[in-house]
């Protein structure tokens, strides 16, 4: 076969894959969803239980996102900058939501923060309620996108060096006037690239939520959960349609992604 | 920060290795050894290993297009990659069904069988190997294949011999990720499967049946099985990728 | 201010950087830390300026002892190879960062950025990034941001190093020039002999952890101590345990007619022409391999070829103990 041929085969291969596992059914999500007007696509997106799993979404998010930034710098920190024995190991304790099934991310909740858990008395004297409720929630959703603001910072501090910040402390800046003048800047588009990164997995997450929230209707459950919910009833417009919600919002995503990827060179630009 | 680290994820992991280990080998053994679980487990593991493997040969070919080939609209396709990651898992398996289950458009239905489990972990692992082979193939010094070239190899030749030997380990490394993910892959295969025990139940769905009915031991005792087959094969290939790297170097 | 630095010892894990190491610069003076890579000489620099804390010995700069103090109370203006700008500031905000730190009002910081732009010639560059700059106008902006706090000391770590020869040469002029203007204390370390040379009043030559020795550079090329100086300061020829220097071959003429008592028989092995001077490959009469140095006038006159036999006086040799 020509030169030609061959390449116009493998490209037809490659985007047919890619369209036939991608693309089409997005786009079929999209057609069904708005195939019988709009008017159904309104009431199902102004449900109450809809808007409740949106907010509650939100909410999970607004705690989730900015406790794992912060985590994720400071640790970057700690492993670049820091004199810091177990590295490796650390290393390998951000990475494990990766390797963890997300089913299992909420068994290990429980056994902790269950009734029957660890801590279980204690948090019920207290009055406590961590499974079963909005608390077990957020711990679920932090643990799943914990490592994402780390593992962008962590090569990006690596090569920015330590030349700057050696200069500002010579010009008589202190430790905090370095970090928050001259490091923080540097890095500010690895940070930023890494919290788009948690965010999408904060809001996408189903797995661990599903088995920590007891998914109560109108009380516990997150947009991902509430689709499963209008599924499991039946309900095809209002699962599509909270579905066609978080699709738009992860490719709002993979547009912030693309446009974030030419500031840093943590991905591969094309 | 190590607070937060503690109440995150140590102590929830202590818990799990804790309650599986509670009852001693003898129990784990018993939990892990049930039919059900059993079944599922082979099931996940052998979907897994066929789905890694498709991934292999085409996220390599998807990367060799968006790197050395010019397409129209090639950022899009590569931002598009991206989509298993960003798209919420149980959205992907309502999104596969849409086409290509009950009364979609093709004529065809995948509800309830094994090919839909592999139809769902296919769209979730895509981006691993694709992402993984980019950055080397990018990177990868042209000339040496044009030396070969000159010397009178074919093209099949050129890519046999010289690119996919130095691609192995980036595939390698994907391919580990793949497949840590497959094997606790939940929210996609769930509404699609039909978690049919002995039949398309995965081991994620099975641990979350135990947990519902409140069997916590099983759950747990599973759990640790399947985590630690995935950090196995990870750990594996991880090395197997680092060794193959220092030679090509 | 003086800095003394005495009895100076670092170790990084196995490897000595600086072993019992003492160094006097007056006050005032332009000093250079000489040496091969891996001599200790940026490691002394580095304990000097406060980024990097000894395993022994004392640090003083101005009678004040700084040894355990952190870097930035010691007032040190420091200049790193590779110029370690604030890429996301401006020029102005780099220069103006010591400053900022400190809290000074911002008029005083918009005029005394304006007054370092103009000594280091980057006037109408304020706005621009570092990303914008060629090498030497970001050494130039470095050494501006440096100075902007007013240091006791100036230190700058192979400064010339990244740019390119031209540049580099500019620059050595220019710097010595600024020293000439604001007579701060300045120590810079590189391996480059010609820049010791040319920019420095006093030499301190390092290898593997110690002294050498220190001196004019005058002191240094007339009078070495051992080997090593010598070697490292200016050509060599080495024969045996002596040594000669390639200038101080004289080249009298063809051995049938200038021959004498004080001159050696020697055969043109080859004769390279390297624009001003001239390297002329011999071999002596009792097979031993020199070459000299000549200018090219002196070449002109003499007509050398190769294959020719000819008289040369060699310099009485340096013998070191």
């Amino acid at each position: 076969m020509s030169a030609r041929a061959w390449r116009l085969g493998l490209r037809t291969v490659a985007l047919g894959y890619l369209a036939l596992l991608l693309l089409a059914p997005v786009a079929m999500i999209f057609y069904r969803t708005f195939e019988g007007g709009l008017a159904p696509v309104w009431s199902a997106v102004s449900a109450p239980n809809a808007v409740h799993a949106f907010w509650l979404s939100i909410e999970l998010v607004a705690i989730a996102v900015p406790l794992n930034t912060l985590f994720g710098i400071g640790i970057a920190l700690l492993l670049e900058r820091g004199n810091f024995r177990g590295r490796a190991l650390l290393g390998l304790v951000i990475d494990l939501p990766f390797a963890i099934s997300p089913v299992v991310v909420g068994l290990a909740l429980i056994l902790v923060y269950g009734q029957a858990g660890w801590f279980g008395d204690w948090l019920a004297r207290g009055g406590i309620q961590v499974i079963f409720s909005v608390p077990g929630m957020v711990l679920a959703t932090a643990f799943v996108s914990l490592p994402f603001v780390a593992r962008e910072t962590i090569p990006v501090l690596r090569e920015l060096g330590t030349d700057a910040e050696q200069a500002a402390a010579t010009l008589g800046a202190s430790a905090w006037q370095t970090f928050w003048r001259v490091t923080l800047p540097a890095i500010r588009w690895g940070v930023v690239y890494g919290v788009v990164l948690t965010t999408a997995r904060a809001l996408g997450e189903f797995g661990a939520v599903s088995v920590v929230s007891g998914r109560i209707e109108g009380q516990t459950q997150q947009l991902p959960l509430y689709v499963q919910d209008r599924f499991e009833n039946f309900d095809a417009t209002g699962a599509y349609t909270a579905a066609v919600v978080l699709a738009l919002l992860a490719l709002a995503t993979l547009v912030a992604m693309n446009l974030l990827t030419r500031r840093t060179r943590s991905r591969t630009p094309v | 920060m190590g607070i937060y680290l503690s109440v995150l994820v140590l102590l929830p992991i202590a818990a799990l290795l804790a309650q599986s280990t509670k009852g001693g080998t003898a129990a784990f053994w018993r939990e892990v050894s049930n039919p059900e679980a059993v079944a599922a487990i082979k099931l996940t593991l052998a979907v897994a290993a066929i789905v890694v493997m498709i991934n292999a040969a085409f996220g390599t070919l998807i990367a060799w297009v968006l790197v050395r080939e010019e397409l129209p609209g090639k950022r899009v396709v590569n931002a598009l990659i991206d989509l298993p990651f960003a798209l919420p898992t149980v959205v992907a398996g309502v999104v596969l069904l849409a086409l290509y289950g009950k009364g979609g458009p093709v004529g065809i239905d995948i509800t309830f069988t094994r090919a839909s489990i592999g139809m769902a972990l296919l769209f979730v692992t895509l981006p691993f190997v694709v992402r993984s082979v980019q950055p080397v193939l990018l990177e990868l010094d042209l000339s040496m294949e044009e030396a070969a070239a000159s010397l009178g190899a074919s093209r099949l030749t050129v890519f046999r011999r010289i690119v996919l030997p130095a691609l192995a380990p980036a595939i390698i490394s994907g391919v580990a990720l793949s497949f840590a993910r497959a094997v606790g892959e939940f929210g996609s295969v769930v509404l699609i499967s039909g978690n049919l025990p002995f039949k398309t139940e995965v081991g994620a769905v099975y641990i979350f049946s135990q947990i519902s009915n409140e069997d916590l031991p099983a759950a747990a005792a599973v759990s640790v099985l399947l985590l630690l087959c995935a950090l196995v094969v990870l750990g594996a290939l991880t090395g197997l990728s680092h060794r193959r790297s220092r030679h090509v170097r | 201010m003086a800095i003394e630095a005495s009895n100076v010892t670092k170790r990084f894990g196995d490897f000595t950087a600086l072993d019992d190491v003492s160094v006097r610069v007056d006050d005032g003076a332009l000093t250079a830390l000489l040496g091969p890579s891996g001599s200790g000489k940026s490691t002394l620099l580095r304990i000097i300026a406060g980024l990097e804390t000894p395993d022994a010995g004392e640090v003083e700069i101005g009678e004040e002892i700084v040894t355990n103090a952190p870097a930035r109370t010691r007032d040190v203006g420091f200049v790193f190879q590779h110029y370690a700008p604030f890429k996301h500031m401006t020029v102005q905000g780099n220069v103006a960062f010591g400053l900022t730190v400190r809290k000074r009002p911002k008029a005083e910081i918009r005029a005394r950025v304006h007054e370092l732009l103009g000594l280091v010639r980057l006037e109408g560059l304020a706005e621009r990034y570092p990303s914008q700059l060629s090498g030497g106008q970001l050494q130039r902006m470095a050494l501006a941001r440096a100075l902007a706090v007013a240091p006791r000391v100036l230190l700058l770590d192979e400064p010339f190093g990244a740019l390119d020869a031209q540049v580099r040469g500019e620059l050595r002029e220019w710097l010595r020039r600024l020293h000439e203007e604001i007579h701060v204390t300045t120590i810079f370390v590189t391996h480059d002999q010609e820049e010791a040379m040319e920019v420095a009043e006093q030499i301190v030559v390092m290898n593997k952890g110690k002294i050498e020795q220190a001196g004019s550079p005058q002191e240094l090329y007339e009078s070495p101590r051992n080997e090593f100086v010598m070697s490292f300061i200016g050509p060599v020829n080495r024969l045996g345990d002596s040594f000669l220097r390639p200038h101080d071959i004289q080249i009298l003429g063809g051995w049938d007619f200038y021959s004498d008592d004080t001159s050696t028989e020697a055969l043109i092995e080859r004769v390279v022409h390297l624009g001003f001077e001239v390297r002329v490959e011999l071999k002596l009469h009792d097979g031993r391999e020199v070459w000299a140095q000549i200018t090219r006038e002196n070449a002109q006159q003499l007509e050398l070829e190769e294959g020719q036999i000819l008289a040369v006086r060699l310099p009485p040799p340096r013998v070191f103990a």
